[in-house]
Order: structure tokens, then C-alpha cells, then sequence
């Protein structure tokens, strides 16, 4: 059964790879989360940042989050698209908590 | 001797009710005891292959009933004719079909693969097999590096592992030289002598002509024209 | 557990008798699964990364639009802004985009107080008066400049500008700073020609984040010509990135997925003669279908967990250990600043399991089912059929 021996040997092998990683994965995240999450929340604070500072090709690549739906037209309707940035920016939905009801009020009456 | 096979009003047709319906087996009852080496003799088309597929386990009759060792096999659920075609049967087909590409060994451990037998017990099986056979030295190499002789003693080899009462063999000598055919006739016999049961089908006259023949069963059209009883 | 073990063995034989084939299959179903893993587990951090941080980001950042264009914002908005219930500080930000010519690069200019204490996220020191700038290490690295050197722009007026380098941002910090200028506020309003009392936008701070929606209604109401984003939209920005929909996941997937599928249509569209040949001596020497079905099933799952297994371990080692620098150059399209990425290795099990289910059951059932047929029919028929 040698076959079968050494497949299961590479199988264990892969699974001991994967257990190490798994294993830096979690210490990776528990050191970036003690020396560094804090230092960059700090950044963000008090810089008031919003966005990474990923794709500086657009304002609306550069900062997506407060990017109006309009953005994408830049200064005419016929402007490039940014690729792949445009793209990997998944549509937003309406900003909800920013919506107002508007109700007419009737002449002369009260509310 | 008690029966081991026996076959009462067997039918087998196939492409059934369509144009290209073809009638193998017409009405076929043959009893074949235990120890005996039996052949069936027939041109080709005479239906001693289908005849062999259904004794064996491999096919099943359109009518008709099949029993093996007392058990009557033709409606059994496929797993249970599976065991019983590993436990009971040992094959040895016309083109020997044998795995190419892997090794003598391996070939001869086939059919105890799925088995629950451990690793150790198949390769002293095979060791034992190989030693009597006497191709003990090719074990390790691949089929297709032997020679027609001994590919055919790896197919019967392959047929005995599983220490089975039956052997079927279809057409065996077909692609022999006469030599070769006394030499494979002659294991057969020598296996017969230790109470296996040997059925064979063939139109070699050299083969039913042979002394391990104990009876002749004579076919043609699908039917069993002489012969039927023992 | 003894059959099992010796079905494998044989599954592991007849796949060796096409070496070179199952070999080219592990190496391209490999190469698939760390393409796709390296994707899911890119975004995933940047996305944990995105969120965990930007929750100190401010609660509401108050935008003008004229026209449907963003506007600067009157400054005195703020003070209106602060009479309201529940709102703590309110600044007005300034700050723009500066295209650099020279170097064909976007930086984002900042202005801070320049009180603002130092960070531990910047090397050397905080701007701290006119004429010095803290930059990003992207920006350093385009001027070829370090601390002490200047940093020379050119103005609205086309008139060049230069300050002095005080400060630098760490690394560790380039995924939010590598484009990054730091300049006073005076600085910055000369450079950019704003006029006085006018900001970019207003950022807000809400003592009960769960009145951050009403306070921005409020905003809204206050000053119809206002767009006020609040944190959980901006959160949700990133969520959202990287997310199916997005034209790009998708595509990728896709394809990604139609090539996958291509190759196990391939395998399912039928057994060669000679693995029909193969399976009717099997089942005539006593194999039942279960044992061909498994046999099958087994050289399937040493394919698929291998090939699975492998591309995982490749995909992690590529984006966590070595800045995924295969993915860069799709990822970066036209940004000529894009930070090298150190991520946090985190990782959503879910989606790994999604993946394996998405891959290695097609490929198994792509092995077995073509099987199927034979592996149910009578051994005589097969064998009829040499």
C-alpha cells in the first residue's frame, strides 16, 4: 500500500501546512490587533479619515464613501471609467438615514 | 455428484421488443454437478457465451431461473450476485482481459480489492498463486511486458485468488498456439482433479477432445442440442 | 475501513497510469482555487481592515452640493450644526486632491491644527507651523524625497510651492496614508486658493451613536443643500466593496467558474473506451457498482482535496506573506500610488467552505457520473460492447 501511504503523507503534510497557517493567521490578526489597530484608529480620529487611500486615480475611486452618485460622470457624462477601481466598487445603495419625508402642508391649517 | 449449477427453462433475449430483437437463449435447462468439467461446443452465435454469462452471474435471464450451489441467483440484487461471482467464480475470458498497465501483481489481487481481506492475506494468496504458476519472478513487472504464456497464466492466476469452486472459461485456447493450449488445458485439468468445477465453452475440437472433458454440451441457434444431462 | 483503504490504493494506481494528465489536472485546478482564494481572502482583509479601523472615523461628515457637484461648505454651517441636541465637536475639514504632473500621481492634501499632537503612526514630527507638510510614504517615495527634503508643488496660480518635510507616515499605516499630505490650514487655503470662510466638508461628532441618523436629519432639514454621510454609511461602503456585484468580483468569478466548469464538463461528457473496457473487468470479476462508484468517487477526492488543499495553502502565502503581488497589478488599474499590502491575515471560514463546496463537488460528481452508466450495467453487456 505504498501509494496509498504516501498520498495520505502528502495529505498530512498539507493539512500540517494549513494548521500553521491557520496558526499565523491568528497570531497575525492578534499582533495587528494589539500594536496596530489601535495606532491607525488613533490616525483615523483624529485625521477624521474615511476612506483607504487604495485607488488615487478618481475622487470617486479615492474616496468611495463620500462619493455622490454623480461622481462617476466626473466632468462630463462621456469621461473614462476608472478600471478596475470603478468596478470593484460595488454600486451604493441610497443613503437611507439621509432621506426626508416631504409632506404638504395644507393653507392656513395646522399640521 | 450434487448439482452446483443448474438452469431450468432459460430465455435470454436481447434488444427486446424492438426490430433488432435477437434470441440468444431459447428454453435452456442444463445441470452441471460438482467436480465435473464440462464444455460447451458450438459455432459462433450458438449462444455459449450468453449461456456462460448467465451460469456465472454476469448477466440475467429474460425468463427462465438460474441457480447457483442450491440458491437461485437470477433475481438477486445486483450486490449479492457480486459477492457471489467473487466468492463462488473464477473467470478466464477469450481476450484474457487483463489491466495493460499495471503490474502481474496487481492484476491477480483484482478482484479482492473491495473485499474486506487484509493486505497481508491477499499478498500470501498471491505469492502462493504465483509460486504454483511458476511466474513468481514477473510479479512486479507490467502485463504488457509478458509474454502471450504468461499473460495467460496471470489470467487464470487472477481467476484462483479468490479460491473459488467454479472456473468459467470462454474460449480460452482462441488465441493460442497448440502448445500453449495443451498448457493451459492442463492446469485446468490439474485444478479439476482438486474438485473444482470447470466449465468451458468452445468450438476447438482439440479442447473438447481433451481427457479433463468429462461431458459435452452441444448448442446451436440458442438451444442445447445434445448433452444436457449428465 | 480496510476496503476503503484498498479501493484507494487501486484509485491511486489507475491515476497513475495517466501521470502526466492528473498531473497537468492538480496543477491547473490548483492554479484555479489560489486565484480564487487569493481574492476572497485579499478582500476579506481589506474589508475587516476597512471596518475595524474606520469605526473611529467621524460620525457625520457634511458635505454641499451645487448643482448636484460637491461644493465648498460656508464655515458658519458648523456653528449651527453645534447648537444641536446630542452633537459634541464640529470642525470643518479642508482639504483637496493634487494631480502632480511630474510624476503623473494624486495626492489627497490635508490640513490639520497645528496644535494636533503627534502620532505614533508618523516618523519624525507632526506639522507644526507654515511651510512644513507631513507626507505619506507613497508621496515620498514619487519625490524620492525623506525627512528634512523639500517637497516642492505647484499652486492654483501655477506659482511653485515648496515645505519642508518634518514628518513621515510609517508603513504600517499606508493603506490609509500613502497618498497623503499633511499642511497647516493656512497653507493649504493659500495653496488651493480657497477663499476664507469656506471649508470642504464638516465633520461632526454625536455623543449617542444611535442618534447619528437624526442628528444627520436634522443636518438635512437645517440645510436643505447639504448631503450629511454618516458613519454607518460609510461603513457600509465597505462592506459593500469587493462585494458579487461588483463588476469586477464578478467577472472574475465567473470566469473563473465557466473555466472550472469547462473542464469538468470535459470529464463529464463521457468515459473513454478504455475506462469502459476497465470497468466491465472489474465488475466481471466481482466489483458491484458501489465498489466502481467508489473507486471513482475515490480517484475524484484525491484529485479535488489535493488540488484544493495545495491552492488554499498557495493563495495564503501569496496574499499574506508576500503582498499578494500577483494580484497588484489587476487590483491597481490607474492608480500609480498604490500602497504594498501588508494585510491582517483575517479570514471568513465561510467563504472557504463555499469554495470547496463550489469546486470539489462539481469535480467529483464530473468523475463519477459519467461512471454511472457502466458502473450500473451487467458485466456481459459490457463486455459485449469491446
Amino acid at each position: 500500500m505504498i501509494r496509498t501511504r504516501l498520498f495520505l503523507s502528502c495529505i498530512a503534510f498539507l493539512l500540517v501546512v494549513l494548521a500553521i497557517l491557520a496558526l499565523h493567521s491568528q497570531q497575525g490578526k492578534q499582533v495587528w490587533i494589539t500594536q496596530e489597530l489601535a495606532a491607525n484608529q488613533d490616525l483615523v480620529a483624529r485625521l477624521a479619515l474615511t476612506d483607504l487611500a487604495l485607488w488615487t486615480e478618481a475622487r470617486y475611486t479615492r474616496h468611495p464613501a463620500l462619493a455622490d452618485f454623480f461622481s462617476p460622470f466626473q466632468d462630463a457624462p462621456a469621461s473614462f471609467e476608472h478600471f478596475p477601481a470603478g468596478s470593484i466598487i460595488a454600486p451604493r445603495l441610497p443613503a437611507v438615514s439621509t432621506t426626508l419625508r416631504v409632506r404638504k402642508r395644507p393653507l392656513g391649517g395646522s399640521r | 455428484m450434487p448439482p452446483i449449477i443448474k438452469t431450468q427453462q432459460v430465455n435470454k433475449y436481447y434488444n427486446r421488443h424492438r426490430a433488432d430483437e435477437v434470441r440468444a437463449l431459447a428454453d435452456v435447462s442444463l445441470t452441471i454437478s460438482q467436480g465435473e468439467a464440462l464444455a460447451l461446443n458450438g459455432a459462433s452465435g450458438s449462444g455459449k457465451t450468453t449461456l456462460l454469462s448467465l451460469i456465472g452471474g454476469m448477466a440475467r435471464p429474460t425468463s427462465g431461473t438460474v441457480s447457483i450451489l442450491d440458491k437461485e441467483v437470477s433475481r438477486l440484487p445486483e450486490r449479492f450476485l457480486a459477492d457471489i461471482r467473487r466468492q463462488t467464480f473464477g473467470f478466464i475470458f477469450q481476450q484474457l482481459n487483463l489491466i495493460r498497465d499495471i503490474s502481474v501483481l496487481e492484476n491477480i489481487q483484482l478482484p479482492l480489492y473491495p473485499s474486506a481481506i487484509p493486505i497481508a492475506e491477499m499478498n500470501r494468496r498471491a505469492e502462493e498463486i504465483l509460486t504454483r504458476l511458476d511466474i513468481s519472478t514477473k510479479a512486479r513487472l507490467k502485463v504488457s511486458a509478458l509474454s502471450g504464456g504468461e499473460q495467460q497464466r496471470v489470467a487464470i492466476a487472477r481467476a484462483l485468488i479468490n479460491r473459488p469452486q467454479i472456473i468459467i472459461a470462454d474460449e480460452p485456447t482462441a488465441h493460442l498456439d497448440s502448445s500453449l493450449a495443451g498448457e493451459l488445458l492442463e492446469i485446468l485439468s490439474e485444478l479439476n482433479r482438486e474438485g473444482k468445477t470447470v466449465v468451458l465453452a468452445t468450438h476447438d475440437p482439440f479442447v473438447s477432445s481433451h481427457r479433463l472433458i468429462d461431458r459435452i454440451v452441444r448448442m446451436r441457434d440458442g438451444r442445447i442440442i445434445g448433452g444436457a444431462t449428465g | 475501513m480496510t476496503r476503503l483503504l484498498k479501493i484507494l490504493e487501486y484509485s491511486l494506481c489507475s491515476l497513475a497510469r495517466r501521470k502526466f494528465k492528473n498531473f497537468s489536472i492538480i496543477i491547473i485546478y490548483s492554479f484555479t482555487i489560489a486565484a480564487l482564494a487569493s481574492i476572497l481572502l485579499l478582500t476579506h482583509s481589506l474589508k475587516e481592515i476597512a471596518i475595524n479601523v474606520l469605526v473611529d472615523g467621524p460620525d457625520i461628515v457634511v458635505q454641499r452640493l451645487a448643482g448636484g457637484r460637491h461644493d465648498p461648505i460656508p464655515v458658519h454651517y458648523a456653528q449651527d450644526i453645534a447648537k444641536l441636541p446630542g452633537v459634541g465637536r464640529v470642525n470643518p475639514r479642508l482639504w483637496g486632491y493634487y494631480y502632480d504632473s511630474l510624476y503623473q500621481t494624486n495626492y489627497t492634501i490635508l490640513a490639520v491644527h497645528q496644535d494636533l499632537p503627534s502620532l505614533e503612526m508618523v516618523e519624525g514630527r507632526m506639522v507644526a507651523a507654515n511651510g512644513e507638510c507631513t507626507v505619506g510614504q507613497g508621496v515620498a517615495k514619487a519625490q524620492n524625497a525623506e525627512i528634512g527634503d523639500e517637497l516642492l508643488l505647484i499652486n492654483s496660480t501655477g506659482v511653485g510651492y515648496s515645505c519642508e518635510i518634518n514628518g513621515m507616515f510609517k508603513a504600517r499605516s499606508n493603506l490609509w496614508t500613502n497618498d497623503l499630505i499633511l499642511f497647516t490650514e493656512k497653507d493649504l487655503q493659500g495653496f488651493f486658493a480657497m477663499p476664507a470662510g469656506l471649508a470642504t466638508d464638516i465633520t461632526v461628532e454625536v455623543f449617542n451613536p444611535r442618534e447619528i441618523p437624526l442628528v444627520a436629519e436634522k443636518i438635512k432639514r437645517l440645510f436643505p443643500d447639504t448631503r450629511p454621510v454618516t458613519i454607518n454609511e460609510i461603513l457600509h461602503t465597505y462592506e459593500s466593496v469587493f462585494n458579487w456585484r461588483s463588476g469586477m468580483m464578478l467577472t472574475i468569478f465567473a470566469s473563473s467558474l465557466i473555466a472550472f466548469s469547462i473542464l469538468a464538463w470535459d470529464k463529464a461528457t463521457g468515459i473513454s473506451g478504455e475506462e469502459k473496457r476497465e470497468i466491465g473487468i472489474l465488475k466481471a470479476i466481482g466489483w458491484d457498482t458501489s465498489d466502481i462508484l467508489t473507486l471513482k468517487l475515490s480517484e475524484g477526492s484525491v484529485i479535488s482535496i489535493t488540488s484544493f488543499l495545495l491552492g488554499i495553502s498557495v493563495a495564503y502565502i501569496h496574499v499574506f506573506l508576500l503582498g499578494a503581488p500577483l494580484l497588484v497589478p489587476v487590483l491597481k488599474g490607474w492608480s500609480v500610488l498604490f500602497p504594498p499590502l501588508q494585510l491582517a491575515p483575517y479570514i471568513d471560514m465561510y467563504q472557504i467552505f463555499a469554495l470547496a463546496f463550489l469546486t470539489i463537488v462539481p469535480y467529483m460528481a464530473s468523475t463519477v457520473l459519467p461512471a454511472w452508466k457502466s458502473a450500473i450495467t451487467d458485466p456481459e453487456s459490457i463486455m459485449r460492447g469491446w
